[in-house]
């Protein structure tokens, strides 16, 4: 059964662990640093900064992605901020509080000092951006400007207008790039790890698919770090980027690191909804815009006229009417299950009727409209100036998004409400790692959405861009040298040894596999059909029996892929179906483990709804006593896990009912 | 929304590899919702292909939110489609009616190699960014993010060149091939900031040399790049590159 696991937290006060740590950890001197060899898996957030960082102290980093250019990584997408502990607002904000609202938005399911850590890191994050140049939205006075995100009551997110994530990434970027152009950094572009080499239980390199040639490559690395990104794919239609995949991650896990929390799944309220078969991915539309739009639905059910048509007295604001201390910025899980309900209850919008509003006028036309109005020293404008003069301010904040939205849907929101419904978006869950991000496996690490850490099980928004760069950034460039310090005799091993051999036999043997089936269905088909069970089933709201039903029917799929799978084109040449086929293969190994651990956590907490498990008022009812740990599935066999736990000890904040009542 | 169903005519060029000449094959997609991406109709297509037995198209692609900058098709005679300010993935087929035919072709210059199909080798961008597009300045050396006040217009400004996908349209679209409009955007966006200011020199003729180097061609000021450009990006950053590129080059001189 189950063992309990150490993450190596350092003892003391929550507020000295970090800085005693620093203090106390094993160092590498700077000769020694060019003997050892760095294998980083991922250049988004994470994997651009710990690169970056990791070639400017002087270790040899080898740099992979399966795009055609590091700058491509999915966290370019990303939208709506990056929060920080600065308190440039004097609005009451400190580390302390960004801590607490991180474990309080987590719904108490994540790890106290590594959160603390992130809180503390994140000033130091704005400022090396904003050294690197980062244009982030400023103030008349030149100063930085900050907005609000959801489950927290200050300003404290940093913004690019929608596009936070592509001007961070591109700042890591030309970090990496500098490094590169030095010779710190060798990067590997189009070329895939398919798996991870270990050498008397160390990490020691991987075998990457180039995917321009179809040929297996080997890299040595004293060691490896992981910032593959997260596996919300899994689902099939996801906002997350077309490529984003669980393999790397899956590899290690398969190779002896535990998987935690893989049921943790965040379902974003605001995404542009499904319109039809077609559909090959979902839109979000950021969180940021909760700060100026309001969300409702017709109060009528069979609602008939128009969105502007009908009168405010007829619109039901259900965040605001629910919870009228956060309103429209509740926490994600929150807001998702909010709309699922008044839509389930027949009030959604649309002609799916699987949609709720959100809506600008409001703010528009009273805040943005009326303060123009002011600064311009118009006195009584009509409604038409109001809206003119907001347009251009909201504009400024939200218009590249705005923009997405009429492109998808052929609507103009600055006219009439958007149509939105929840969709999966981040994942969590993800490799389990002690408190220097080494997974289960010696000399194997995982950061940012790869890695399991920070978020319990709700992340907050605009969270993830600060974890992924305070664990590349400032995190692992320590925590790595302490492993590494005991390597520093290790001369680098030739890629002729034999686990390497074996490693790179094995995943030529799976190709093989696969291209042999020449079944009679296509790739995109078999991960569709995944997509819809976990949605149904492992989505929103999962219990017992579905999610009972949901392995079956996983293992009967996985089954049948891998007897009717067709892949056409040839082994060693450029074959997009293949790498496909090799990411759905994982997924529907993944699905099960996912359906395993939401089966086996019978509480409700965060984004994890079990419908078992709630309040009178269909809230998210934890049971501390019982599963106040996180659960780290070992590999075993095919569709065997040992699970182990970590325990969660809360030493500074105190365990209650979430309310953002 | 309202949508409807079309049917049309795809000419594709299909390039088995780096080395291989290329032709253009055509194919019938039917039944196309108008509230499909364009990218998904060649997804549709594909889905065919695979059935038949036939090698799909390869194409880049990723975010399919405008963001990534990997598409690239280059779509009846303009990169991107006929949409303005706008990528191959965010275009939507209500842009095309029943019967129409569509010619679809790789990114077409020297310095991007086609790989397979639709795909082109953009390395060339990075090489460029890495040979100066960057502030030096190693994690850790930063000063608090407010010491250093930014006019608004300027940060603005700023932003707007940085906001830059690296998606190559711009030189699909020149006839000289020129990066130029990829390169005044990033020294655009780093030369409007204090942060960019002690490199300024070095970068935009390290930048330039790079460009050269690569084989793009040189600008004729036809302004092809900035009519195509998904994030509208202005020519006035190519008069800031020359202006920058000017007065480095008599710094270096003395
Ligand atoms: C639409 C959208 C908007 C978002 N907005 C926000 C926001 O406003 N604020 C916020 O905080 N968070 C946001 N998030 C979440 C955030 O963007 C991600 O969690 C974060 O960017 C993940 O960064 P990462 O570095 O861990 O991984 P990623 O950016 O996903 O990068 C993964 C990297 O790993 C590489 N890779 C993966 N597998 C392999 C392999 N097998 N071999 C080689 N390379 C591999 C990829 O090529 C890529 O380079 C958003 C997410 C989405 C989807
Ligand atoms: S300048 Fe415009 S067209 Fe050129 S690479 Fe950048 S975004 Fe693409
Ligand atoms: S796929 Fe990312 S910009 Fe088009």
């Amino acid at each position: 059964m189950t063992n309990m696991l150490d993450a190596k937290i350092p003892s003391g006060a929550i507020e000295n662990k970090w800085t005693n740590y620093k203090g106390h950890c094993k160092l590498v001197n700077p000769a020694n640093k060019l003997k050892l060899e760095v294998i980083v898996i991922g250049t988004g957030l994470a994997g651009a900064s710990a690169a970056a960082s990791l070639g400017e102290l002087g270790y040899k980093v080898k740099s992979f992605c399966f795009q055609d250019s590091p700058r491509r990584a999915h966290s370019i997408a990303a939208q709506g901020g990056i929060n920080a502990a600065k308190n440039y607002q004097n609005d009451g904000d400190s580390v302390y509080r960004l801590f607490y609202d991180t474990v309080k938005g987590g719904d108490y399911r994540s790890r106290e000092a590594n959160v603390y850590r992130l809180a503390e890191v994140s000033a130091n994050i704005i400022d090396q951006c904003v050294a690197q140049g980062v244009p982030f939205a400023r103030e008349y006075g030149g100063l930085l400007s900050n907005r609000s995100f959801g489950g927290v009551q200050v300003k404290r997110t940093f913004y690019a207008a929608g596009q936070t994530g592509q001007q961070l990434l591109i700042g890591a970027y030309q970090a990496l790039e500098r490094q590169v152009a030095l010779g710190n950094v060798e990067m590997y572009s189009r070329h895939e790890m398919l798996e991870v080499v270990l050498i008397d239980g160390k990490a020691r390199g991987v075998i990457c698919r180039n995917l321009i040639t179809g040929e297996l490559e080997r890299f040595f690395g004293h060691a490896v770090v992981l910032c593959s990104g997260g596996y919300g794919n899994v689902f099939y239609l996801s906002t997350n980027a077309m490529g984003s995949n669980v393999t790397a991650a899956w590899k290690a896990h398969k190779k002896g690191a535990y998987f935690g929390n893989p049921c943790f799944t965040q379902i974003h309220p605001t995404c542009i909804p499904v319109s039809g078969d077609h559909q090959s991915k979902l839109t979000l539309m950021s969180e940021s815009l909760r700060n100026d739009g309001r969300i409702w639905v017709p109060k009528n059910k069979g609602e008939t006229r128009k969105a502007n048509e009908i009168p405010d007295e007829d619109r039901d604001y259900y965040l605001e009417r629910r919870y009228p201390a956060f309103g429209n910025l509740v926490p994600r899980d929150v807001a998702s299950r909010a709309a699922k309900e008044r839509c389930d209850a027949g009030f959604g919008v649309g002609t799916t009727k699987q949609a709720v509003y959100l809506d600008f006028r409001y703010n528009l036309i009273n805040k943005y409209g009326k303060a123009e109005a002011h600064r311009h020293g118009i006195h009584n404008p009509d409604e038409e100036t109001l809206v003119r003069l907001g347009k251009e301010v909201v504009k400024e904040k939200y218009g590249n998004l705005f923009d997405m939205y009429e492109k998808i849907t052929g609507e103009n929101p600055y006219e009439v409400p958007m149509r939105i419904y929840p969709a999966v978006h981040y994942t969590m869950g993800g490799l389990w790692v002690d408190y220097e991000l080494m997974t289960s496996v010696q000399g194997l690490y995982a950061l940012g959405e790869a890695n399991f850490s920070d978020h319990g099980a709700n992340r907050l928004g605009a969270s993830a861009l600060m974890q992924g760069l305070a664990d590349g950034y400032f995190v692992i460039p320590y925590t790595i040298g302490n492993y590494l310090a005991h390597e520093i005799s290790v001369a680098p091993i030739p890629t002729t040894h034999e686990a390497f051999e074996e490693a790179e036999k094995s995943v030529r043997n799976r190709i093989e596999k696969l291209m042999n089936i020449k079944g009679d269905e296509s790739v995109e088909s078999f991960h569709k059909r995944l997509g819809k069970i976990m949605w149904e089933k492992c989505g929103m709201a999962r219990n017992e029996k579905g999610l009972t039903e949901a392995i079956g029917e996983i293992q009967t799929l996985r089954k049948e892929f891998w007897s009717k799978v067709r892949i056409p084109g040839a082994i060693n040449e450029m074959n997009p179906e293949l790498d496909k086929a090799g990411r759905v293969a994982d997924f529907l190994e993944l699905g099960e483990l996912m359906c395993k651990d939401a089966l086996n956590r019978k509480e409700s907490c965060g984004g994890h709804f079990r419908e078992e498990s709630q309040t009178a008022e269909g809230e998210a009812l934890r049971d501390d006593d019982n599963f106040a740990f996180v659960s780290a599935w070992e590999y075993k066999d095919e569709s065997h896990w040992e699970m182990h736990q970590e325990h969660l000890e809360f030493e500074v904040v105190k365990l209650t009912q979430r309310s953002y009542k | 929304m309202e949508h409807t169903m079309i049917n049309l005519t795809l000419k594709i060029w299909r390039q088995k590899n780096a080395d291989s000449a290329g032709q253009f094959e055509t194919y019938p997609v039917k039944n196309i919702s108008t509230e499909m991406s364009f990218l998904e109709m060649i997804d549709v297509l594909n889905e065919d292909l695979i059935n038949e037995g036939k090698d799909p198209i390869a194409f880049d692609h990723d975010c399919r939110e405008g963001i990534c900058g990997a598409c690239s098709m280059y779509i009846n005679g303009r990169p991107h489609g006929p949409w303005h300010g706008n990528t191959t993935c965010q275009l939507h087929m209500r842009a095309y009616h029943d019967g129409d035919t569509i010619v679809i072709e790789p990114w077409r210059a020297n310095s991007f190699p086609v790989i397979k199909d639709l795909m082109v080798d953009r390395s060339a961008f990075d090489r460029i960014i890495q040979a100066g597009g960057y502030v030096s300045v190693n994690t850790g050396n930063a000063v608090d993010a407010n010491a250093t006040p930014i006019e608004k217009d300027l940060a603005d400004a700023s932003f707007a060149a940085a906001a830059c996908i690296g998606c190559g349209a711009c030189v699909a679209a020149c006839k000289n091939s020129s990066a130029m409009l990829f390169v005044a955007a990033k020294v655009s966006h780093l030369a409007l900031l204090p942060q960019g200011a002690p490199e300024r020199n070095t970068r935009v003729l390290d930048m330039v040399a790079q460009m050269d180097k690569e084989g793009f061609g040189s600008c004729t000021n036809t302004g092809a790049c900035e009519a195509v450009c998904p994030k509208e990006i202005s020519i006035n950053n190519i008069a800031r590159l020359n202006r920058e590129y000017m007065l480095a080059g008599t710094k270096a001189d003395k």
